[in-house]
């Protein structure tokens, strides 16, 4: 599929690009609340994962509060993980993105407004839900904001590189573990410095320094990742 | 004009018997050189004041780290080759150096670990290098499994060369963290080789293997795209030619 063949620029009408991402935003949005059930799944897991490592470590609140910054973002980090699977599956069968990438709209910048709508759904509720695990962990109350700027920064990066991780296993059936074996190892970095800012906020220490590096990986994935998405996208659509 | 030379790199039967002429080339040397590394390596130079005998670890376990980075340089060079100009052959060495980085990356981690045992007193530590060294080899194994769980060949190579591209970007920065990471945990870590001074009676057989390694990737990764580009041109005419005596 040549793009360039597709492409009329001197008959594109109307939508600018502020539009389209606009409407592919309200579209994904108004699409997952319909299906509210799905929609909190992911906290579901989360909440449940917290829960598991009281039942596995100690329930000592001591003990607890010096693991709960490493709970609380491999708990997000697998939350981030169970919706990524059909993030572009559905618009790849019914030809949602074939539409998209015949649009004449820019396909990376349709495909990033996707993965805001990804990170509005996923990534801002286990924003919003981290500081409540983590209070049933025994973090002190002062923490509270670090733990939500650092897990809603980190969520960016990580949606970012989930996007990648859709798009290029989107040729393949059933690919749930696959595409964690080729997500979870590009997210390490957000990993470690998103759990350093949690540990240095529950300490009460600044925390701003892992996470000025969580949103330089944050801009880095918004520059670079739609571009390798949308690559990804238009070799499984040919 | 003058391109043709390149041209002909695009040509699968080309490229075919250019590999099957030069893998002696390399083969030999590698051979050779690896006698001699070793030999020296083990049995010649002297042993090091600090960890005895143990440190001959390093002649295996060196080359193996390194050739872990360059042949997933390779890869991604030659997967974003293929990517950008659309050449199968480019797309078959990808798809060839994948196996053998893993393995190699695997071979490093053991070694590795072997030498840990009787040096730290533990197999296993996480340290950034240890811990950048595993990531390493999961990258390797994500794209081998992309590679197959992707029924078209066409499309594998396609998408697994984003991969790639992907993950050349993104290894700096998984390696810069993980040091950072740790350095932020504990002081100075018990692995302290590379940078500081090496006697010359041990850098020689260390360069020695180095080049060997060098030479025995090239000459496995020949006799691999052989075997990749039999298996994908299997229904072309040429084969025929090639493969009855």
């Amino acid at each position: 599929m040549n793009e360039s063949g597709l492409e009329r620029p001197q008959e594109r009408v109307g939508t600018s690009i502020w539009a389209a991402a606009g409407l592919t935003l309200a579209r994904d949005l108004r699409l997952a609340f319909r299906k509210r059930g799905q929609l909190v799944q992911p906290l579901v897991f989360f909440a449940i994962v917290t829960t598991l490592f009281p039942l596995a470590i100690s329930p000592e609140l001591s003990r607890l509060r010096d693991v709960a910054p490493g709970v609380l973002w491999v708990a997000a980090l697998l939350s981030s993980q169970l919706a990524l699977e059909f993030l572009f599956r559905d618009d790849a069968q019914d030809g949602t993105l074939e539409q998209y990438a015949l649009s004449g709209q820019s396909l990376s910048w349709l495909l990033f407004a996707k993965t805001a709508a990804h990170w509005l759904l996923t990534g801002l509720p286990l924003a919003l839900m981290a500081p409540l695990a983590g209070l049933s962990l025994g973090v002190p109350v002062a923490s509270v904001p670090g733990i939500v700027a650092s897990v809603a920064v980190g969520s960016v990066a990580l949606s970012l590189i989930g996007s990648m991780g859709a798009a290029i296993t989107l040729g393949v059936k059933r690919s749930g573990a696959l595409l964690s074996l080729l997500t979870l190892p590009l997210a390490m970095p957000v990993l470690i410095f998103g759990a350093r800012a949690t540990e240095l906020a529950v300490k009460g220490e600044s925390y701003g320094a892992p996470l000025e590096l969580l949103g330089a990986l944050a801009v880095l994935g918004i520059t670079l990742a739609p571009l390798a998405t949308a690559a990804a996208v238009r070799v499984n659509l040919e | 004009m003058a391109w043709t030379w390149f041209h002909r790199l695009g040509s699968p039967p080309y490229i075919y018997n250019l590999a099957a002429r030069l893998t002696p080339w390399f083969a030999w040397p590698a051979t050779l050189l690896m006698l001699a590394g070793l030999i020296d390596g083990l049995v010649l130079s002297p042993p090091d004041y600090q960890q005895g005998d143990g440190f001959r670890m390093m002649y295996v376990h060196v080359p193996t780290a390194y050739m872990s980075i360059m042949i997933y340089t390779t890869m991604a060079v030659s997967a974003a080759v293929g990517l950008i100009w659309r050449i199968k052959v480019a797309h078959a060495v990808a798809a060839s150096c994948a196996p053998i980085g893993a393995s190699i990356t695997l071979c490093a981690l053991v070694t590795g670990s072997l030498w840990g045992a009787p040096m730290w007193g533990t197999y296993w530590e996480w340290d950034p290098r240890l811990t950048s060294e595993l990531i390493l080899l999961f990258l390797y194994l994500g794209y081998m499994g992309l590679r197959s769980a992707t029924e078209d060949v066409q499309r594998a190579d396609r998408i697994s060369a984003v991969l790639a591209v992907v993950g050349v970007v993104n290894v700096p920065i998984i390696h810069f963290s993980v040091v950072w990471w740790n350095s932020l945990h504990q002081g100075a870590s018990l692995m302290r080789l590379g940078k500081p001074t090496i006697a010359l009676s041990m850098l020689i057989p260390l360069l020695l293997m180095l080049l060997a390694f060098t030479l025995f990737f090239v000459a496995v990764l020949l006799i691999r795209l052989r075997a990749e580009i039999l298996s994908r041109e299997r229904t072309a005419s040429w084969i025929r030619e090639v493969v009855t005596p």
